[in-house]
Order: C-alpha cells, then structure tokens, then sequence
C-alpha cells in the first residue's frame, strides 16, 4: 500500500518539486523542514490510516498545522494516549469524533521528522496535476478529443488533395503515352498475333521441366500456406481485450508484488484459477481509492459493485450488488478438461510459465497459443514433481524399475492419453 | 448345475420367430435412415443435383464454416461480487438433506456446483433410508422444470403474495366465522415440527382439520397395527435377522410400506455367509418375485386364503391343504424366530393374521415395536371430506402435494364436490389436475430449496436443508400458514395490498417466526435435547434417538372373525382377476412428467414411456390378443377395454409378460397423467392409462374383470427387445444353487468352470490364448468394477445416478423404439428355466429350437436374473482395434477411453463390441427443441455436470467408468500428498448401489474391496461376461446363487 503511493506521488514528482520550492518560501516558521523527507514518512507512517484531503480512517491532514497548535501536534503524534488522559479538550473530542479509534503512538518519531511530516501536509493540493489525474473521463474527453478531430480533418484534406493529384497525373500521362505509341501498339499485336498460334500444346512440350518444377513448387508452397493459414485458426495469441475495468496486473503483482494466488485463490482448490470476486478487492480497495494510472476512475468501478461508499467509508446497506463482466482472454474448448490445482499445487509450476510475464502487463494479454501440441510438448518435456509427495511413492519405484531414470516425465505416466484431458 | 438352465431373453428365443431370427443374422435392428433425408416421396431420386453437387456443396460449407470459426466468440466470465466463504467455483459442496415429496422418501447428500444442485446422492452414514431410489434420485430434475408454476396465482392470474395473504386470510376468517371447516388435505406428512405448527394453526383458526391421503392405500395395515398395537404406524421390519422369507404379494424391494428393505435383504443373499430362504407367492412378477428362490405363481384373489392357511398351519398346527405353500410353511415353521411372514395386502383382516403369524413364530425380524410412520394413514378421512365438501361444510380446502382428482378412485365426486368449496388453495408447483382447479396457488418450495424435517420411524429424525435459493417467487408452505395465521402482518398488508409487482418478497421475514425457527427451536429444545447440537444434526442429515425403543404389549384379539372374513372375502373369484401395482419407474405417477424416469425402463418388462396390461402368454393365446414386431424390429400390441364393476378404461395396451399367473393380469399406476406436463404427454395424449380409475374402493385387487379386444394397435418402446442370447447364454449369466455352491467351494469347475478354447496344443484355458501384449499396470491404479449378481436386485438406481453424474440424453419414445436409447447402463433381465439337456435328450428333443418349444409353456413362471451391463472396459477392446481415428483407446489406469472430439461417428466401434453398449448420438440432444426434455432450456440445463461434457450429434458415447471421479480422487490424494485409498474411489452406479452389488476400486491396491473380489482365488464366483471371446474386461461378475434344495 505504502508502494502504492510511492508511485503515485513519482509520477507527479516533477509538480510536487515546484511545490515544494513554494512551500519552502511560503513558511517561514520551520525553513529547515523538508517536504519531501516528510512524504517519505507519511507514506510509511501515516498513509495507511489518513490522506491529505479526505477522510480515510482518520481525518485529512492537508493544512493541519494551520488548524492546531504545533506543540500539540507533537505531543499528540508522540503519544495520543498521554495526551488525551492528560485531559487535553481537543485530544478527547477528536478520539470520540472517530468512534474510540485509537492511533498508534509515533514515540520514535524525532521533532524534526515531525516538522517535516507537517511541512509536507502542508503544501497546497497539487491543483491542475490533480484534476488532470483525477479527472473523470467525460471531463478528459473535450481537451483531447478537440485536437484529434483537427488532426483528423488535417490529414483527410491531405488525403483528399493527393488523391486528386494523381488521378490528375495519370489522366495526362495517358494522353501523352497514347501519342507516342499509338504506331507501336499496333505492331506489337500483329507480332503477338504471330505468337499466339504457337500452341500451349507445344509451349508446354518446349518446357516441361520447368512446368514441372514451377507446378510442384508451387504446389508444396500452396500446401504449406494452406497448412500454417488453418493450424493458426483459433489461436489467440496476443488476444488482449480491453476489459470493463481497467485493472494492471504490471501495478498489482509487479510493482506492488501481491502473490498471483492472493486474488486468484481457487487455483489451488479447484481447476479453475477464478476472477477474484469484488470482496477481495476490497481488502485493499478500501482504503485505496486512488490509482496511480486512472485516479479514482477505476477504483469506483469496484465500489459501484459492491456498493460501497468511499465518502461515508461504509457499505451502502441493502446494495443490489452489480457483477463485473470481464471478459475472459484464456478460452478453452468444452470437451476440454483443465485442472489449475493439478498444475498449481502438484506440478508445481508457477503461473508465468504458461501465462507469461503477467508481472509486467498493464493489460492482460494471451501469452501461450493454448493449442494441444503446446500442452503435450510440456507433457513431454517436464518431469513430475514426485519428491515429497507420498501418492507417487509406489509409482515412482515401479518407473525407475522400469525406465531406470530420475526424471519421470507425465508422458511417461501416461498423460499424452487423450482421456486425461477429455471427457 | 450350471449347464442345466436354458435362458431366454424373450419369447422370440423360446418361439422359433422369423423376426428374432433375422435379428439374429444381424448387429443392428434397422439400416441407416436414409428415408427422412429423401422427404420419403422419392422426388429426391430425380433430383437435378448430382451427387457431384453434393460434393460441392459440402465442400464449400466445409470451407465455409471453418472460415466463419477463425474469430473465436468473446466470452465472458462474470464472478460472484461476495463470494461465500465456503464455496470455490469449479469444487463440489455437498449437504446433508432429505428428499420427501409424499410419496418417496429418503435421505440423501446432495451434491451441488456453484450453489446448484446436480445429483442426489446416498446419505451412507445415515443406517435408515440412506439410498435414493430412482425416483428421489430423479426428483432433482423437477427442481429445474421450467413448465412450473413461477409466481403465486389467485384465479389464474398472476398474484403477489400480498395479494394472496389478503385474499386467503380474508377467506379463513369468512370459513371461521361462517362455522365452516378449513380442511388441510396433504400427503402422508411425518414431521414433528410441522405437527407443532399445526397446532398452533388450529388455535388461530379452531375449525382446521389435517386430511392425509395417500393415493395406495395402506389403510388396512395401518388399521391392523392400529388394533393391536394401539398406534397410527407401520410395523418395522428387520430383514438382516430373516432366514427364511415367506412373501405374500408384498414387494420390499420395491414400494412396500415405504421401501429401505433393499439393503438388509441384500446383507442376508451374500452365499458366503448363511443365506435366507425367500419364498415368494404373487401373481404379477415383481422386482421381489424375481429376486427369490421360490416363486409360486397365485391368482390376486388366493392372496388372503395363503395367509390364512398359513395362520392356520402356524397358530394352529393345522394341516395345509394346498400342495403349492406347503414347502413355504414348513421352511416357515423350521425357522421359528428366524422366519418372517410379509404380506402387501390392503385387507385389515389379513394383515392381522400376518402378524399373528409373526408373533406366534417370535420372528426377531418382525418389529413392531419399532414402528414405521411413513405412509402410515388412513382412508376414512378422505372420504369424510370428500361428503364434507359435498355439503358445503367446508369452506377453504388447503391442498399440498396431493393429486386426487388424479388418483383418486371416486375422482369425479371430489371434483363435484369441490364446487361447493368457497376457497380452494393449492400448494403444489405445477397446475396438475387438481391444483389447476385451484382458485389460489401459493406455490410452495421444492425439497431442494425448504427447510424440513420428518420422522419416517421411530427414534429416526432427519433434516431438510435449502442447497439453492429459491428458484421462482414461491414460499414454502409451512411459511404461508404462518404468514396467514401471523399477527405481524396486520400493519404492513395494507401497504403491501396495492403493489402489483411481482418482484415483491413474501413477507415472512416479517413474521416473528419463520418455519426455519420454529424447526430450530424445535429440534434444540425437543429432539436434541442438549445430546447434541443443531449444526452437527444439520451436518450429519439426521439424528437417531434410540431412548424411543420401547417394547410394546400387544392387545389380545379374537382372530377368528377376521380369520373368517379373510376366508371369504373373495369367495366369488373371477376368471382374469386384475392386480394393480405401482412401477419401480413411476410409482403412484406424481412425477409423470420427469423424462429421466419416464425413459427409465421397467426392470422387467424393459418398457419405457408406457404402463400396459401385463397378460400371460396361454391367456393372451385364449383371447386372442397378440403382440407383434414391425419391419423395424419393434413391438406393437393388441388394445383391450378393461373393465371393472361398470368403469371402464379403453385402449389399454397389452403386453404378454412371462411371470404373470393365468387367470391374472396386471396393470401399473402412475400413467395417464392428462396434466402432468409436456413430458407425459405424447402428441398431446397422455402416455398410457390411469389405473387408478379402476382402484375401486381402493383395493388393488379386483375379481370382476372384463376384457374385450378393441381397435388398433400399440406401440411399445422396449429397450431389450433383441429377443435372442445368440445360443451364448451359459457364457452371459452364470448361476448355481447354494447346495451345490457349498459343497463344492473348492472345485468351481462343478458351478463357474473357466471357459476353453480348442487351440493347437488342445483345449485351453481362455487366459492362456491371447495374441495381444499383456497391459502395463504399473503406472498407478488400475480400476475395476465388480458386480454381484446375487446382490443386484434390479431396482435401477444405479441407471438414474448414470444419467445424472454423465448427462446422458433422453431421446424420447419415438427414438427409443429405434433402439436409439442412450443408456450408458442398462439392467438387462433373463429369463431361465429349468431343463437340460439330459434331461431334454431323455426326451428325444434336444435339436436346435425344438428343444425350447416342446417345453411346456417355460414362460409362466421362469426365474429372472438381472445383470447390469456397461462398457466392460476390455483390455483387448475390440472397439479400439477397429477406430479409424483412434477416438477410442486404452488408459493406463485400464479405463477404455472414449474421444468425443476426436470420434468421427463410423460406428466401427459398436458393430465390433461384443456387449453393445456403445451409444451413438443420432440427434444433438442438447438445445433442441425437437426433444422437448429438460437439455432444450437453460433452467433445465442447469443440471448438468459441468466436469463432463455434452455430446453433440454424429458421436459414439459409452459408460467411462467415470473417470472425471477417478480423476477427481486421484488429484485429491495427489493434494493432499498421500497414496490412494480406497474410500476414495468410486464411479456413480457403485455409490447409488443400495445392496453393495458394484464394488469399485484399484485392483492392485491390497486393502481394496474390490482387490479380494478380483482374486479368483479368494472368489470363487467370478467370471467374465463372454470371457471366450477374449477381451479381458475390467468389469467382471459374480455369478447368481440361488438358496433352493434341488
């Protein structure tokens, strides 16, 4: 989570820098404060219970040194405990503002660590970056959208001019050529006419070698284009639909290194790996409502499922909850059988092996062709995870009898039958 | 000895028939149809287009349609927004529930994908009611029914459930305050706390009265149990402490009494331990008929004269002076305590001395101190309402999971009366006959989606438990009388009364109490009682109290009246006397409309989609009545006007049966439904007779009997219909008596010799002959199933559990007479009878065929064998050898291996295997309304199995030995890294099995089941089916002994 925003703030770096130049100017009471020390701290202290500018489980903090005391910051970061036994008003109506939730004690935190947390809360919300991460796709739209319509007509009044050049061009040369070899023309035919009484009867007798030759090669070429043109029928490869949600896997398991198997639990249940039901998202999602990439577009698209509001920070009771239709990118036929948890749990073998680098695409793609040949040829090649695992004690003694090798390939357990896989 | 038995498919193989004899010279019944092709009208033969054309064309949809399929579709997926904790999509979740519609009971584990139900399967820790019969399997099927009702109706029209609490307590107050009764007409319940709620019900409205009705009668029993033991039950019964059974007329293995007899009965047929005897006197040949040693054809009416004499030779010490139950009495009076009198009379008088018998033999099997509540009521109180509501004394009729105007004899009158009813409430999901005469349905929940509880039994109590949302806007119907009887809702109905959308929730939350609580509080504070909690009873499906075993003292009454009236209540008997039954397949009809149980054969007549007269063959002969087989191979049949005291059911079809006693026929209830559903329904017609229309004063049996041949002929949809064992019969099923099994447990060559073939080097062993390399079994579990002959009773629970865990289509009446039916495991039943070929060669008839006509009519009463028969997995398939694709190949866990996608429909494969049990998909079954089933709509298809896959059309499909479960329990064990037990393992005919007769496991794990049953050493009864023609299957049998003195 901490991650998270590292990356968010990164991308607004050079916007925060200038910022950072103001606020330095603009607060003269703490010129040694460094703002941007004091982001890395609130990312890892405090980010994960309060945002600059909303409430999350504790209140936003941009400008909170304009509202309360400076020493009082301090002693209630120190130790808000203390502070509220000690009887302090504001101390006791903030903690029953937030129901009793109680904040950690940040003892360990030095003043001057403490002056640049504030400084940094305290530079002025990030105004045009924000609305341009932020902004909704409607509001996106026109800014874009005007200068590509232009474009647009630039190059068709471009188009339109060259075609008419040249249709131009080719009507004068036809004049000129037609003057010219209007007589030669003429010769030409009769010469051909002379030609044509050769028949094919004799042409071909002249160069049967070659049409044999030609006619064989072109047969195998037309062969081998038929052959590759109808096995890469239904092979989709680099299948990338654009799904309902804009979801990263390249921020998810790269960036932020969640494990494939967190979202995707029922791969080591059940043959199918699962798209994680909305419920899971939300163990982050709750107080994640920003992303990096797409702001809070996105995200709303989970809560608009679930029915949760990000405002009050509560489910909306008696929410008809609204399914997300994804669309599925790995499409296996019926008569197929495909067991993740086989794969997953007793072969295994990890996720990217046959989806690909998953880590680094911002888009889901088809990585493997998904083709029988592909599964035998693993079939084939990959040796059965058979240590530690007592089902395959009795077998395994009985194959090295048998073969005298280690290494057990599924091929060898029988697994090119066609009923493994089909039934 | 074993050689010493004929057996015979059909009458085909006993008749020198022209048609079984043409089947005989052939592997399939019919050619290919090319005739819908060719519109019939041979304009197709002077077509323009050649077959060059055709050609073309095909070539360019070929090319076309591969082109059309470069852009995969987009496919969405769409995950849960919360998920449940306890759920992972593609993971199956089971619940402990209990299925009880009124008719069918028993406990079950239902397993469920994604929160839907896809299979009901055996709740086996439970010891009572643990295995779903075919039908409760079934039952799951009607949960996905889309033709029932979606929304509570007033007067046919769509209702909120305001509405109809407005309406219906508007009406309950009217019938109070008018002195009018309210009357409760429901199926026989058994639950306590339901008992609780009604109650309370009648505190609010004084005036309710509870009418239970069970469309077969069980009254005289009950009555009879009733006068001695002073108690509305069932006497209990244990048939593990039976040695010798003598049945008269009752079918335990089938309906009697509520069922659950299946397993105990089984425990006691295992030849390796002491055995029990079963003597069985009946007319029409039941499930339990074909499952017993000794079976004496008598005529309906002779039922109660049996028991009597048999009452008086026990009690009495009297002489028997019928020759045909002399052996049954005296095998009765030898085993004293061990033996057990049944009987499946509706007669008072008879079930009395049945249990006189018991008590003077102090049969420990006989328990009436454990009685049965299920089914266990009365027929008085219905025919009080029914002049009740004559005279308007009725003012609102509540009706739930009944169908009188259906089942009931005096049907008209009900519907009559009924007129004179103000407020008529249905409860029922579907508008069948009588809930379409409802003024209210306020539909309630299916079993899958309620909260229950009953109490089949003493001491015995089980849960129902939600294992999916309600489906539609139905609320069950406990929670409807709350909310009539509710005080809470007085402030809110106002509001509620106006709005018209449907999307309104019932409002029982709004209840101080729903059903779900009162249950809870009951069960905590009045079952439990602190012994255990609520959420282990929940997870366990049931509670057993065993402090409720008391012994009970007998009243002492005078037998000799009803000895007397026993004697003579059928005095007058008829020439043809009609004994009506109820099917393993249909029961009493309530789910008519089910496709996988109208698709599911008989047992013993093989018919599907049809009830039918069953006749004996001489007695068909006397009235000229035949049965036929069309070009196809087909049966068709004579019609017939039954008639019974001046009512009359026209064209009933006949169907000549072996087994039927001369001078009887029998007819099945259950058809004839006329508003059941699409699927009962062929060509808007409702498919068979409704039986019940003949059930005069509700006793099965009746004596004035008339038969007369009409018009027409039908057509039957037999799926054993082959007629013929191709002269291999002792290489199919194998049996031997106990006796000799005994004596000669060593030397199996006197009962199972191993089959031999004449090679080179002389007479060989066929195990010895082989051309083909042996299999590796190495590589991990090698999978075989078992199948005990002598267990199997035949009852087809195995066959429903096929469907459900392998989507295996239902392809209609229609298709199943072209023998197209889908069934990846068939029962197959054979006929035997007793003769050699000694004995025939004494008598100079041994040739060919003559041999079995000369027999004196071997039909009127053969013994059965059921043999359950599925792909037998062969080591050296011969359908592998032939597949042109390699579509179907061998495991090396020794499944044999079927590749839809890679199976380009040849057939090869089935003209090459020897057991037939290669199913070929002529149709797409799945989304095609030209099968009009449950795969035609997206609620129906929600019962599929998602781990297998639906076959399209031009496909070859058989039984896979399950091997998604195989694959499931070996990734589990791989999981969980450990070896593979054998707990683990099972396919879905094995779990469904009640008696034990499929045993399936690793044979080369040696602590499995099925390990010690494949050592030929150890078992000396296991042969394989056609072990000659060498294709050394991984099923295998154990051959059928029989507890008979020869």
């Amino acid at each position: 989570m901490g991650e998270i925003y590292t990356a968010y703030c990164s991308r607004f770096a050079f916007v925060l820098f200038t910022f950072a130049m103001l606020s330095v100017q603009g607060l003269h009471a703490q010129e040694a404060a460094d703002p941007a020390a004091g982001k890395k701290l609130f990312t890892a202290n405090c980010a994960s219970c309060h945002r600059l500018d909303r409430k999350l489980i504790g209140p936003p903090l941009r400008n909170i040194a304009q509202q309360r005391n400076r020493d009082w910051l301090h002693e209630w970061i120190r130790n808000n405990a203390a502070l509220r036994d000690s009887g302090d008003r504001d101390a006791r109506a903030i903690f029953e503002e937030y129901k009793g939730q109680i904040m950690t004690a940040f003892s360990q935190l030095s003043d001057q660590q403490i002056d640049d947390i504030i400084a940094y809360t305290s530079q002025p919300a990030a105004q045009p970056a924000a609305v341009s991460a932020t902004a909704t796709s409607g509001a996106s739209a026109p800014n874009t959208g005007i200068s590509a319509n232009a474009f647009n007509l630039i190059l068709l009044t471009i188009t339109a001019l060259l075609l008419l050049i040249i249709i131009l061009l080719t009507k004068v040369l036809k004049m000129v050529y037609g003057m010219k070899y209007e007589g030669r023309l003429r010769e030409l035919e009769k010469q051909r006419a002379v030609q044509k009484r050769l028949s094919f009867v004799e042409f071909f007798e002249k160069y049967t070698p070659g049409f044999v030759f030609f006619g064989l090669l072109f047969f195998v070429v037309a062969m081998y284009g038929a052959w590759v043109y109808l096995i890469a029928i239904d092979v989709n490869t680099g299948y990338e639909p654009i799904q309902p949600i804009a979801f990263s896997h390249e921020i998810h398991a790269g960036e932020n290194k969640i494990d494939c198997q967190y979202c995707h639990s029922s791969a080591k249940h059940s043959k199918t790996a699962g798209i994680p039901s909305a419920n899971v998202c939300m163990n982050c999602h709750r107080y994640i409502a920003e992303g990096p990439k797409t702001g809070t577009r996105e995200i709303a698209k989970i809560y608009k499922a679930v029915g949760w509001d990000p405002d009050r920070q509560a489910y909306i009771p008696d929410y008809k909850p609204k399914p997300i239709k994804w669309v599925k990118i790995h499409n296996l036929p019926d008569f197929v059988y495909f067991n993740h948890a086989q794969h997953v749990v007793v072969g295994q073998i990890a996720c990217q092996t046959c989806h690909g680098p998953v880590e680094t695409m911002d888009t889901v793609y088809q990585y493997s062709k998904l083709t029988m040949g592909w599964c035998i040829d693993c079939h084939r090649a990959t040796a059965v995870q058979m240590k530690g695992n007592p089902y395959y004690e009795k077998i395994h003694a009985q194959l090295a009898a048998k073969y005298g090798v280690e290494k057990v390939t599924e091929a060898m357990m029988g697994g090119l039958e066609c009923g493994r896989c089909h039934y | 000895m074993a050689s010493a038995k004929k057996y015979w498919k059909g009458f085909g193989d006993l008749t020198s028939d022209p048609d079984s004899e043409a089947i005989e010279t052939r592997e399939f019944p019919t050619a290919i149809p090319i005739d819908p092709f060719l519109n019939g009208d041979g304009k197709a033969y002077d077509a323009q287009a050649s077959r060059r054309d055709f050609l073309k064309w095909a070539g360019f949809s070929t090319a076309a349609a591969t082109l059309a399929a470069c852009e995969g579709p987009v496919v969405n997926a769409i995950p849960y927004v919360v998920k449940p904790d306890e759920l992972n999509p593609g993971v199956a979740d089971y619940y402990a529930s209990t299925v009880y519609d009124g008719h069918d009971f028993s406990s079950v584990l239902v397993k469920t994908r994604e929160g839907r139900p896809i299979k009901l399967q055996p709740n086996t820790s439970s010891g009572h009611y643990a295995y779903p019969n075919t039908r409760v399997q079934a039952s799951l099927l009607s949960l996905y029914d889309i033709d029932c009702l979606k929304e509570p109706l007033i007067a046919g029209r769509a209702a909120t459930w305001a509405q109809v609490d407005k309406r219906v307590r508007r009406d309950l107050d009217a019938a109070t305050a008018a002195g009018q009764k309210i009357v409760l007409l429901t199926a026989p319940v058994i639950s306590p706390t339901f008992s609780l709620l009604w109650k309370q019900f009648k505190q609010k409205y004084p005036s309710a009265e509870w009418v239970a009705y069970n469309p077969i009668s069980n009254s005289g029993a009950v009555a009879a149990y009733q006068a001695v033991y002073g108690q509305t039950a069932l006497p209990g019964y244990d048939f593990t402490k039976a040695d010798v059974i003598v049945s008269v007329a009752a079918d335990f293995l089938g309906d009697w009494f509520g069922g659950d007899h299946s397993r105990d009965y089984a425990l006691r047929r295992n030849p390796n331990q002491a055995m029990s005897r079963h003597f069985q006197l009946e007319s029409n040949l039941s499930l339990t008929g074909a499952n017993a040693d000794y079976r004496i054809p008598i005529k309906p009416s002779e039922q109660a004269q049996a028991v009597a004499q048999m009452y008086r030779a026990i009690a009495w010490g009297q002489q028997t002076r019928d020759p045909r139950i002399r052996a049954a009495i005296e095998a009765l009076k030898k085993a004293g305590p061990a033996g057990l009198l049944v009987s499946g009379t509706n007669d008072g008088d008879v079930q009395l001395l049945v249990d006189a018998v018991n008590r003077k033999l102090r049969s420990r099997a006989y328990r009436p101190e454990a009685p049965v509540y299920l089914k266990a009521v009365t027929d008085a109180p219905v025919k009080g309402l029914i002049s009740d509501m004559k005279d308007g004394r009725v003012g609102v009729l509540l009706s739930h999971r009944v169908n009188p105007v259906y089942d009931a004899p005096d049907s008209s009158a009900f519907v009559a009366a009924l007129k004179n009813v103000k407020t008529f409430v249905s409860f029922d999901r579907r508008r069948d006959e009588t809930a379409s005469l409802a003024h209210v349905n306020a539909i309630s929940h299916h079993a899958m989606e309620r909260w229950g509880d009953a109490k089949p039994k003493i001491g015995i109590y089980t849960l129902q438990q939600p294992t999916i949302r309600p489906l539609f806007q139905s609320r069950q119907m406990e929670d409807s009388l709350i909310a009539w009887m509710g005080g809470v809702l007085e402030g809110v109905d106002a509001a509620l009364a106006n709005d018209s959308t449907a999307t309104y929730i019932p409002p029982v939350t709004e209840c101080k109490l729903t059903f779900h609580d009162l249950l809870k509080k009951n069960w905590t504070e009045n079952i439990l009682k602190g012994d255990s909690t609520w959420f282990s009873a929940l997870r366990a499906g049931y509670y057993e109290r065993r402090d409720e075993l008391h012994p009970v003292s007998p009243a002492d009454i005078d037998l000799s009246p009803a000895l007397t009236r026993a004697e003579n209540r059928y005095a007058k008997t008829g020439k043809i006397e009609l004994q009506l039954y109820s099917e393993i397949g249909m029961g009493a009809g309530a789910q008519a409309d089910n496709p996988w149980l109208q698709e599911f054969p008989d047992p013993l007549t093989r018919a599907t989609w049809d009830n039918y007269l069953t006749i004996s063959k001489v007695q068909a002969d006397e009235l000229g009545l035949k049965n036929w087989r069309d070009s196809k191979g087909a049966l068709n049949g004579d019609r017939v006007n039954l008639s019974v005291k001046g009512r009359t059911v026209k064209n009933v079809p006949v169907l000549i049966t072996a087994g039927q006693t001369y001078g009887s026929v029998g007819l099945a209830f259950g058809y004839g439904r006329e508003k059941a559903g699409k699927t009962a329904l062929i060509n808007g017609n409702p498919i068979g007779v409704n039986a019940f229309q003949l059930y005069v004063d509700r006793d099965a049996i009746q004596t004035e009997v008339q038969i007369e041949k009409a018009d027409g002929a039908h057509g039957f949809a037999l799926t054993q219909l082959y007629d013929t064992m191709m002269g291999r019969g002792e290489s199919i099923v194998k049996e031997t008596t106990a006796q000799i099994y005994n004596r000669g447990k060593s030397d199996k060559s006197r009962y199972n010799p191993s089959e031999k073939l004449l090679t080179i080097d002389g007479k060989q062993p066929v195990s010895k002959v082989d051309m083909w390399a042996a299999r590796d079994r190495s590589l991990g579990p090698w999978f075989n199933l078992s199948i005990d002959l002598n267990a199997c009773t035949g009852c087809g629970a195995c066959v429903v559990a096929c469907h459900a865990e392998n989507n295996v289509p239902v392809v209609g009446k229609d298709e199943v007479r072209r023998f197209r039916d889908m069934h990846w495991l068939r029962i197959d039943r054979y006929y035997a009878s007793d003769m050699s070929y000694e004995k025939a060669e004494a008598e100079g008839r041994s040739e060919g065929r003559a041999f079995f006509r000369a027999l004196e009519q071997p039909e009127e009463n053969p013994e059965v064998v059921f043999q359950p028969v599925m792909c037998q997995h062969c080591n050296h398939a011969p359908c592998e050898t032939v597949c042109p694709v390699a579509a179907t190949s061998h495991g090396v866990q020794g499944q044999n291996q079927m590749i839809y996608n890679r199976c380009v429909g040849t057939r090869y494969c089935a003209n090459n295997c020897p057991y037939k049990v290669r199913r070929f998909n002529w149709f797409r079954y799945a989304e095609n309304d030209a099968f009009d089933f449950h795969m035609n709509n997206d609620l129906g298809r929600m019962v599929l199995n998602p781990d297998v896959v639906v076959r399209s059309r031009g496909v070859m499909e058989k039984c896979s030995m399950c091997i998604q479960m195989t694959q499931a329990s070996i990734l589990k064990a791989k999981r969980e890294k450990r070896p593979l037990r054998d707990a683990d393992l099972s396919t879905a005919c094995a779990t469904a099995c009640a008696t034990g007769a499929l045993v399936f496991g690793d044979i080369d794990d040696e602590n499995s089941e099925v390990h010690q049953l494949h050592d030929a050493e150890k078992n000396k009864r296991k042969y394989y089916l056609l072990e000659a023609v060498g294709t050394q299957p991984n099923v295998f049998y154990n051959l059928k002994v029989r507890n008979k003195i020869e």
